[in-house]
């Protein structure tokens, strides 16, 4: 482990510890936090026992629909707008404004077109994650060099057979960051959701457990969302650094 | 630059034609249960903003932006130059950094409400959470991509470190460092607004939510109208000026 | 041996070793031990393989960098680490703040002086004329070409008035026609500000074109193998590589170089 690895290490524990003495001791009390050996005993039990599991399951569940629509229609629409120059002139502005939009703000719009279910959710996730999957499919394809597309055009290719075998191929690592932020956005999109107003899944279970004062159920629900997507956020970018090192892109 | 300039203009105009085209089709394939027609949310907001209760709710939202916007700034600018030009500090802390940046901080949002209490300090908190990551991160970058070789330049001509910093640094990193605040800029709206969303009593995010309960398409859609437009608004703009000071660079 | 008076530095027993890493002992090597003088109005170049430490040697002059052993003295004072008053530099890489116009960044040579408002202005104006570079007066960096904004960095050096000019392959990045006409330009500069200039580059022909006398680094440990002196005349340009003497000092640098050189090679090929 490097010596500022270490040293992060160190302070994560001194941090806990930290935590802990302050909640025994009483100076945070029991109303705000609970101590952090409890938040770990408690997710244990609340996992072991299998209460939350429908919850579990929904949310990933959610997400897992919101990510994969959001990566399909993503690159779909990326090959398409990388041969239709006008289109993709038009929305250009769109794409560089987009995440300075408050795309929950739809939500209650949403929730009126298609009642409280499901699909509101879903399609805060997609929306949060396809732009991001669409411009980085972009960015990839922008960066095939000519000479691998002249390469198709010799080996008389046609236009879907080059997107599929070299284009995308190549644009891979690009379309992989995209990836990795709709990941990202598709958690954050149904969580969030989720948390202001829906009628299951994890958000909606922290949500219920603070409106009743439930800190025993809210904080380990909380730890066990952050490590969710630390975990994962975490392995995609190792998974990303290891290609773009294998093409030599970094 | 003028030429193209007025290409990118009138390319902003045609994607606002196609937006209000795409509106107005959903519409007419919808109808009055649940959408309403660009022009009927104009009109409908033309009558809200005459109403009082409407600059109440703006105000709350207005104020509790600025202070989440100023806090981001402020605590972001320190963090990025202190780990920018501290290289082990910017090793220990920067992962961390990135690593809250890409969880759902909305989970966090119920621990600040028991922190600061329902009202104004826990909406500012967690609009500064959202805002002061990107600004910390571009500001750690900015600083850190320096080129060795003004730094040096400087020296040469007699500056002390604190001038380096004043006169070659700070100008240096600016083109990085307005990215980063363009970016906090949104994403410390969109993090008031999440929290007017959630739990509050005022302010424009809960007037939204509200709306639901109530079904009242008119002021939804006026509502998630005015923020978008804002938004979008503001964005182009700092967009705009941030380009300007790339190109220099 | 030069007398006192004339010498402009002079470099005693220097040795420079840097660390790689954290670990003690892991070292570089980078120059020395080195003895070398420069006299007072000569231009001085230096050549050597590449990774000789000849921008180390340079920084240690211009008192970027602290010597590890040994004294670089200027002007009769020892450097220990702050940058002597009196010495200019411009560097290899493109050193123009790209968020000040050409004058503010000539201008900005002056801002620690104590001149007025009026010296100030006109001595800009000076290095702008010096430089041709009056037309571009508010252009910003970056819409100049590479060879241009060499050209801002040098008049910022200039208006400076620096009695040592320190030149650290400062037209690497141009082209050899560019390279030739900026040559002529630094001699025409060295005769009016009658500066003692050390030019450090990697190219021989630049080198025995320019320079009245011209040292050879060794590979990495960097030491002076070699000295030649050319012998020009004061008032010589780029025609000068027309002499049958510019065939043989060049020969001369080559014959000494070119060991060390494959020696240079020979390091880094087995890394």
């Amino acid at each position: 482990m490097t010596r500022a690895a270490l040293f992060r290490s160190a302070l994560f524990v001194l941090v806990v510890a930290l935590l802990e003495i302050l909640c025994r001791v009483g100076i945070i009390d029991k109303l705000t936090m609970q101590p952090p050996h409890r938040i770990v005993i408690d997710l244990w039990r609340i996992l072991a026992s299998g209460s939350l599991n429908a919850a579990i399951a929904k949310t990933l569940g959610n997400a897992a629909t919101a990510f994969v629509l959001a990566m399909v229609v993503g690159v779909a629409s990326g090959v398409v707008l990388h041969r239709l120059k006008l289109v993709r002139e038009t929305l250009d502005p769109l794409f560089a404004t987009y995440y300075a939009i408050p795309i929950f703000a739809f939500y209650p719009l949403l929730i009126i077109l298609f009642g409280l279910g499901d699909a509101p959710q879903i399609l805060i996730g997609f929306m949060l994650g396809v732009v991001a999957v669409i411009v980085n499919t972009l960015n990839g394809l922008d960066r095939v060099p000519r000479t691998l597309m002249k390469t198709a055009r010799i080996a008389r290719m046609g236009p879907v057979a080059t997107v599929w075998s070299i284009s995308l191929p190549y644009a891979a690592p690009y379309i992989l960051t995209g990836a990795k932020l709709a990941v990202a956005y598709s958690l954050i999109g149904i969580i969030g959701a989720e948390f202001i107003m829906s009628r299951g899944g994890m958000g909606y279970e922290i949500s219920f457990a603070y409106n009743n004062f439930d800190n025993a159920t809210m904080y380990p629900l909380i730890l066990l969302i952050l490590l969710v997507s630390i975990t994962i956020n975490m392995l995609l970018a190792r998974w990303e650094k290891r290609l773009m090192i294998r093409r030599g892109q970094r | 630059m003028n030429g193209a300039g007025k290409a990118a203009w009138l390319n902003a105009l045609r994607l606002v034609v196609v937006i209000l085209a795409a509106w107005q089709l959903l519409y007419w394939s919808v109808g009055d249960v649940a959408l309403r027609s660009p022009l009927a949310t104009m009109a409908f907001l033309g009558k809200l903003v005459s109403t009082g209760p409407f600059w109440a709710h703006l105000g709350e939202t207005s104020r509790a932006f600025a202070g989440a916007l100023l806090f981001a700034i402020v605590i972001g600018l320190s963090v990025g130059f202190l780990l920018g030009l501290n290289r082990f500090a910017n090793e220990v802390l920067e992962p961390v950094l990135v690593a809250v940046y890409s969880i759902p901080k909305i989970t966090l949002y119920p621990i600040l409400l028991l922190m600061f209490g329902l009202g104004m300090s826990a909406k500012v908190a967690f609009g500064a959470l959202h805002g002061v990551i990107p600004i910390a991160l571009f500001t750690i970058n900015a600083v850190r991509n320096v080129r060795p070789v003004l730094i040096k330049s400087a020296r040469t001509m007699g500056l002390g470190p604190l001038a380096t910093v004043r006169e070659i640094l700070l100008p240096a990193a600016l083109p990085e460092i307005f990215t980063g605040i363009r970016i906090g800029f949104a994403l410390t709206l969109i993090g008031t607004l999440l929290a007017e969303m959630f739990a509050s009593q005022r302010g424009l995010g809960f007037l939204l939510m509200n709306a639901i309960g109530l079904h009242n398409v008119d002021l939804i859609m006026a509502l998630t109208f005015i923020l978008v437009a804002f938004a979008a608004t503001v964005s182009s703009i700092l967009l705009f000026l941030d380009r300007r000071l790339h190109s220099r660079a | 041996m030069s007398d006192a008076a004339s010498v402009h530095v002079a470099l005693k027993g220097v040795d420079k070793v840097f660390e790689r890493s954290g670990r003690p002992g892991d070292v570089v090597h980078a120059v020395g031990p080195l003895d070398l003088e420069l006299r007072k109005g000569e231009f001085f170049a230096i050549v050597g393989p590449s990774g000789c430490g000849k921008s180390t040697l340079l920084e240690l002059i211009a008192g970027l960098a602290v010597a590890t052993r040994g004294e670089v003295v200027f002007e009769g004072k020892p450097i220990r680490g702050q940058i002597p008053d009196g010495v200019g530099v411009v560097f290899q890489e493109d050193a123009c703040f790209p968020w000040l116009t050409v004058s503010d960044n000539i201008a900005f040579g002056l801002r620690r002086s104590r001149l007025g408002k009026e010296e100030r202005h006109a001595r800009v104006e000076g290095a702008l004329t010096m430089m041709g570079l009056t037309a571009f007066a508010d252009s910003y960096p970056a819409q100049l070409s590479g060879g241009m904004r060499q050209r801002v960095c040098i008049a910022r050096t200039l208006v400076r008035q620096p009695r040592l000019i320190l030149l650290d392959e400062p037209f690497g990045a141009l082209d050899q026609q560019t390279r030739l006409l900026m040559g002529d330009e630094v001699l025409r500069l060295w005769r009016k500000t009658d500066a003692t200039v050390f030019l450090i580059t990697h190219a021989l022909d630049e080198a025995a074109m320019l320079a009245d006398r011209i040292g050879v680094m060794s590979a990495r440990p960097g030491r002076l193998i070699d000295i030649v002196e050319t012998g020009w005349p004061r008032e010589r340009d780029s025609r000068i590589v027309q002499e049958d003497a510019f065939g043989t000092v060049t020969a001369r640098l080559w014959r000494t170089l070119r060991e060390e050189s494959l020696k240079a090679i020979g390091k880094t090929g087995a890394a």
